[in-house]
């Protein structure tokens, strides 16, 4: 039986809908970039543009993509199409965002897998920066690949083997299941991190540098350009997951509040995951005799080098707070990467009339293949170009021409608040339509100028312009060629033209 | 820890928590009133 011709799957409830959505959005990006965003944004002060930025696009953001998928049942490229034949480009770019992001997010998931297991003996010594950076990576610079890393490949390949095993079983029994597990094994594990945090030595320092507010901030317009950049991409929209994830929703589903209740959830963790970095980094201060912001750090560095060391430091049980924290990292990447794969599957399975099983064979297949690439002596470097690019120049983008196209172009948010009101409890005001047609596209603009100023002004970490023409912008535009590419195959079955009927009340 | 960081700190768990709440109140209130309304019909 070919995919599209079936009838579409649906979650098991409104819960599973609910768990999957949140388990996209909270990912690594709550854990490793948030709390530094915030630090750097003014501490308790962030708050203000931040909460402004959930209330005007992100939330806006989730109702219009929940409302695409919801209203014309299908994956991105399958809504695009049915919302206009010459959209459907729209949905291949997200896709094409989705396939690239996933090709590295897989191996960040290695890397915390290998951390868990190295928490058993705190493998990385005294020096966890060299533990990473030499031993574990075997980092190259450009123009050396370095040979294959068997400590990331084989992780790798049981991330990829657990997701196309969730994918392959299908919306319900596999996707919703999976999140049922992880949701709330990243809650308890988190939590328990979270309390042991905050009873630590210098937990109250961390704090008081997290949430001591400094107001001259919010005249500087670059701190509302992060609010807004921080809230777009930790929401998981503008590319294609929201939308597909929409589409399993029955017909009779409340998306105006399922958007209020993930948005808030999204930011809940956030908040939570603040707390428990900054206690801990107090802690950390603390035991090294220095002050709070001279240990702050984000992303990688965060998480594979200053985490380290606090688990090295503290007084007991070490080894079970590492697995705990590598272990709450593979918990929420692996929600996050299930539903990035899926919303590439569900395209190809509609495009194509693939069997879901071959779809993710193929699809998933492939992209774990071409993320072994990152499984090199090069790799680090590889996946921090490709990953500031993509989502510079790929999530920002591809969100800023949805809302444009959907907003300014087709003039479809009429239709769409309508669809959204006709089946949710809380009917969207005026300022729905405003922040989709004003806010969300110049703040989603200055996000994408201040991105190309900044890679104008100085290479990204002064690499060469060879490296970062090659992977840098060749991947941002192999999104938009993926997205040209597979918009002029045809269709399997005329399913685009057919745009199904309007929920009766 | 000073006491604007206590008050910022207080208020971003009100908010944000207390936001998360209310959403999940009016969910559960919205599918218990349908399925009342369901048992009625």
């Amino acid at each position: 039986v070919s995919g599209a011709s079936v009838e579409r799957e649906h979650w098991g409830s409104r819960a599973g809908f609910l768990l999957a959505a949140i388990g996209s959005a909270v990912g690594l990006g709550n854990i490793w970039r948030f709390p530094f965003v915030a630090y750097d944004g003014g501490g308790g002060a962030f708050l203000v543009p931040y909460l402004i930025a959930l209330l005007t696009a992100g939330i806006p953001l989730l109702v219009l993509e929940y409302g695409l998928g919801h209203r014309f049942r299908g994956s991105a490229p399958l809504t695009f199409a049915r919302l206009h034949p010459r959209a459907e480009v729209l949905g291949w770019w997200q896709v094409g965002v989705c396939l690239v992001i996933a090709s590295y997010y897989a191996v960040v998931l290695a890397w915390a897998a290998a951390y868990t297991w190295f928490s058993l003996d705190l493998a990385w010594g005294d020096d966890p920066e060299a533990f990473l950076f030499e031993s574990y990576l075997g980092a190259t610079e450009p123009g050396d690949i370095g040979g294959f890393r068997l400590g990331v490949l084989v992780p790798l390949v049981v991330i990829w083997i657990a997701t196309l095993t969730v994918l392959a079983r299908g919306v319900r029994r596999g996707v919703e299941r999976a999140n049922r597990i992880l949701i709330p094994l990243l809650l308890v594990t988190f939590g328990v991190l979270v309390v042991r945090a905050l009873t630590l030595e210098g937990a109250s320092a961390g704090l008081d540098t997290f949430f001591r507010p400094d107001w001259s901030a919010l005249s500087d317009g670059s701190i509302w350009v992060a609010a807004y950049g921080q809230i777009f991409f930790s929401l998981s929209v503008g590319f294609a997951i929201m939308i597909t994830y929409a589409s399993y929703l029955p017909r009779r589903s409340d998306l105006t509040n399922n958007a209020f209740i993930a948005g808030f959830a999204n930011s809940s963790f956030e908040l939570l995951a603040g707390i428990g970095v900054f206690a801990a980094l107090g802690f950390l201060a603390a035991s090294q005799g220095v002050g709070v912001d001279e240990v702050v750090a984000g992303g990688v560095g965060l998480a594979f080098v200053v985490f380290p060391t606090i688990l090295s430091e503290l007084p007991a049980l070490n080894e079970v707070f590492g697995i705990l924290f590598f272990g709450s990292l593979v918990a929420a990447g692996l929600s996050s990467l299930i539903s990035i794969t899926e919303a590439s599957v569900s395209a190809v399975v509609d495009k194509f009339g693939l069997a879901r099983r071959r779809a993710v064979l193929l699809v998933g297949g492939g992209t774990a293949l071409v993320s072994t690439a990152y499984a090199t002596g090069l790799g680090i470097t590889l996946l921090d170009v490709v990953d500031n690019f993509i989502n510079a120049f790929g999530v920002a983008a591809v969100g800023l021409a949805e809302v444009i196209v959907v907003g300014w172009v087709l003039r479809r948010l009429g239709e769409l608040r309508a669809h959204a009101d006709l089946v949710s409890d809380i009917p969207l005001g005026r300022w729905w339509t405003v922040a989709l047609l004003a806010v969300t596209p110049v703040l989603l603009g200055a996000v994408t100028i201040d991105n190309l100023r900044q890679e104008l002004a100085t290479p990204y970490e002064g690499l060469p312009a060879g490296f970062l023409l090659t992977f840098g912008w060749g991947a941002a535009l192999l999104a938009v060629a993926i997205g040209f590419v597979m918009t002029s195959r045809p269709w399997r079955e005329p399913v685009a033209a057919v745009v199904p009927p309007e929920v009766t009340r | 820890m000073s006491t604007p960081a206590i008050v910022m700190m207080l208020v971003a768990l009100v908010l944000v928590w207390g936001g998360l709440a209310v959403a999940i109140t009016s969910a559960v209130v919205h599918t218990r009133r349908q399925r009342a309304d369901r048992s009625t019909a």
